[in-house]
């Protein structure tokens, strides 16, 4: 009875799910797997992928130290803010939250303004004397662009858990000799690995698919995957290597939560993807 | 066995302006069993971290070994603590919580495997090492704290309400089962309760706290026995507490009436408050009696009936075998020893009056789950 009632009120989002997540997938499947001029069936889209490798390579590269990047600023502020007073733990709540709430694109378009060669930094720059910098249309640029625009689904998922935290827990680590230094290597870091594990992917999963940031900030030479999507979507006309470059990215996702899950396959609880 | 460890001087307390300890003095010797017993917010857990380092005394100092270690973190004093509900480590399992302690102490990986063998068997846990924390019970997780603690050999055990979140049964096991190892270890115990009986059952020493300030230090017969204050015959066990007046050594007048007793060297005329234990109360025939009243509430407890008898208005609690009915009217004698005289204090006239008898039970019982911060 119960079972019945929750399978009624989970049916919409279920029906949702099928229609346009399950479905669209094995179409993306069937595009994937079709040659582009005959629609015959055809392994020549995944044999191409090979020829993408590099941009790959370079979007999990960059999106590994975007996350990497995250988590070294992003915990410090979680740990701060987790052991703040209540009141201000909400404001610092806000505080992050708030870029989240700017639209996307305009806060990546901030940065072009500030990075441009002519932009405000370099204005600023040159008022005092300084040699003006190319900063944009670098690799730094862009992975700059990631940990503005994702380094709030580091810092919340840390602070979820590291505020659940046990004082009890650091007291005993320090009642049986541990100094502050170990008290955090300890009992703290061990206890924060879910967080840092969700922080992680939830900064990972976006990045590696982004394509707006390294469009706008990054050189025409700095092609990520996402950037390759978009263009065999809207460019290039070829939908069925747009729809294998997806699958793959798909796939190199699923493997990279999967490899991190592995790590913390220990902890209880699992990461959020 | 009474050499000196840890004495407190002068211990004041104060968070917000508001005065938790309000100037504890006292020492704890070695290998003894020193219970900290009190209402809930009386100071105990306060005095105890302390101790333990969590806390430092607004004023005062705490000497360990006749040196002073206000200063000194928690890591690194000879102290060790099984705290309130565990706090044992989510994440490692049985014997890396046990290990905790060693291996921060880098200890080579042989003499760690062996002590913690060692003292899963003093505590009863042998093959339980690869469990996880939450698979095991509460009085399972008890053992493994205070595993975790006695593992590193301190020189003083800690111990917050280690047995409050246990159920009764288990917890009268493991007050024979902490006695036993703090035996056989031969370490001090400073153990903090609200429970006078665990109190009097296990410990050396008790000290009786209330309101920041230490009520009355001594031996568990002498606490139970001869009372200071009205708080103490209240807080351990149950108490009848009358108004009368010291008219000479051995001479005590209430309810009308002089009584024979076996204290002296009040002033003449003395005010005082005499308490009357529940259990040393024998009903006779109401004309035998000394004191006449009537049977106002009768409750089974099992070993013994809890009798209310009203005398001219002040009601009595009197625990026996002897079943009286509701209404009945009865006669009770008093015995120069069961009579039990102590000066005035703050705390005269607040209690030892049965007038509202179940109200102040529920109270008791409420109290076993509180937390105190």
């Amino acid at each position: 009875m119960k079972k019945n009632k929750s399978l009624l009120l989970s049916g919409p989002y279920i029906a949702w799910m099928v229609i346009f997540t399950l479905i669209p997938l094995c179409v993306v499947l069937f595009y994937a797997l079709t040659d582009v001029d005959t629609g015959a069936f055809s392994f020549g889209n995944i044999e191409n992928l090979v020829l993408y490798l590099p941009a790959f390579w370079r979007s999990i590269l960059y999106s590994v130290v975007s996350a990497l990047i995250c988590l070294v600023i992003g915990y410090p502020v979680a740990y701060y803010m987790a052991h703040c007073r209540p009141t201000a733990q909400r404001f610092l709540y806000m505080l992050v939250m708030l870029p989240m709430c700017m639209s996307f694109l305009l806060r990546t378009l901030a940065w072009v303004g500030l990075l441009q060669d002519t932009g405000i930094i370099n204005n600023f720059l040159e008022m005092l004397g300084l040699p003006r910098l190319s900063l944009i249309r670098t690799p730094g640029a862009v992975i700059l662009g990631m940990v503005y625009n994702y380094l709030p689904y580091m810092i919340l998922p840390l602070y979820a858990i590291i505020v659940k935290i046990d004082n009890r827990l650091i007291e005993a680590a320090e009642d049986l000799g541990c100094n502050s230094i170990q008290v955090f290597a300890r009992v703290v870091l061990p206890l924060s690995m879910p967080g840092i594990l969700s922080g992680v992917t939830m900064v990972f999963v976006p990045a590696v698919s982004t394509f707006y940031i390294s469009n706008k900030l990054g050189s025409t030479d700095i092609v990520l995957i996402g950037d390759i999507i978009e263009r065999q979507f809207k460019q290039g006309d070829n939908a069925n290597m747009g729809a294998a470059l997806s699958l793959l990215l798909m796939v190199l996702v699923f493997v990279c939560t999967g490899i991190m899950n592995r790590f913390g396959s220990d902890e209880e609880g699992g990461v959020l993807v | 066995m009474s050499k000196e460890l840890i004495r407190l001087q002068d211990l004041v307390m104060e968070f917000n302006g508001e005065r938790i300890l309000d100037g504890i003095n006292l020492y704890f010797n070695d290998h003894e069993f020193l219970t900290l017993l009190g209402p809930s917010g009386c100071g105990k857990t306060t005095t105890l971290r302390i101790i333990g380092g969590f806390l430092t005394p607004t004023s005062g100092r705490v000497l360990f070994d006749g040196k002073c270690i206000n200063d000194v973190p928690p890591y690194e004093r000879q102290i060790n603590t099984v705290f309130q509900r565990y706090a044992l480590f989510p994440h490692l399992d049985v014997y890396d919580n046990i290990a905790f302690g060693l291996k921060v102490a880098k200890l080579p990986k042989a003499e760690v495997h062996e002590r913690v063998h060692q003292i899963l068997e003093v505590v009863g846990l042998q093959g339980f090492e690869h469990r996880k924390i939450d698979s095991l019970s509460g009085g399972q997780q008890q053992r493994v704290a205070i595993a975790r603690a006695l593992v590193n050999r301190p020189k003083v055990l800690l111990l917050d309400e280690p047995l409050a979140a246990l159920d009764l049964r288990l917890r009268k096991d493991m007050q024979n089962e902490l006695k036993r190892i703090q035996q056989a270890m031969g370490i001090t115990f400073i153990y903090v309760t609200h429970d006078q009986e665990e109190a009097l059952s296990m410990s050396d020493t008790v000290v009786v706290m209330d309101k920041g300030r230490i009520q009355q230090i001594g031996k568990p017969e002498d606490i139970y026995n001869e009372p200071k204050n009205a708080f103490v015959a209240d807080f351990i066990g149950e108490s009848n507490i009358l108004d009368g007046v010291m008219l000479a050594d051995y001479k005590v007048k209430f309810f009308g009436r002089t009584f024979k007793c076996l204290d002296a060297g009040f002033e003449p005329n003395e005010p005082v408050d005499v308490v009357i234990r529940p259990e040393d109360i024998d009903f006779v025939a109401p004309e035998e009696g000394h004191l006449v009243g009537t049977v106002t509430a009768v409750t089974f407890k099992g070993l013994n009936y809890d009798i209310i008898v009203d005398f001219k208005g002040f009601k009595w609690l009197i625990q026996t075998t002897d079943f009286q009915p509701v209404g009945a009217s009865v006669g009770i004698r008093l015995n120069p020893e069961d009579i039990h005289i102590m000066h005035k204090s703050e705390y005269s006239g607040m209690f030892g009056d049965y007038s509202s008898y179940s109200a102040e039970y529920d109270e008791l019982t409420e109290d076993a789950g509180d937390e105190e911060e």
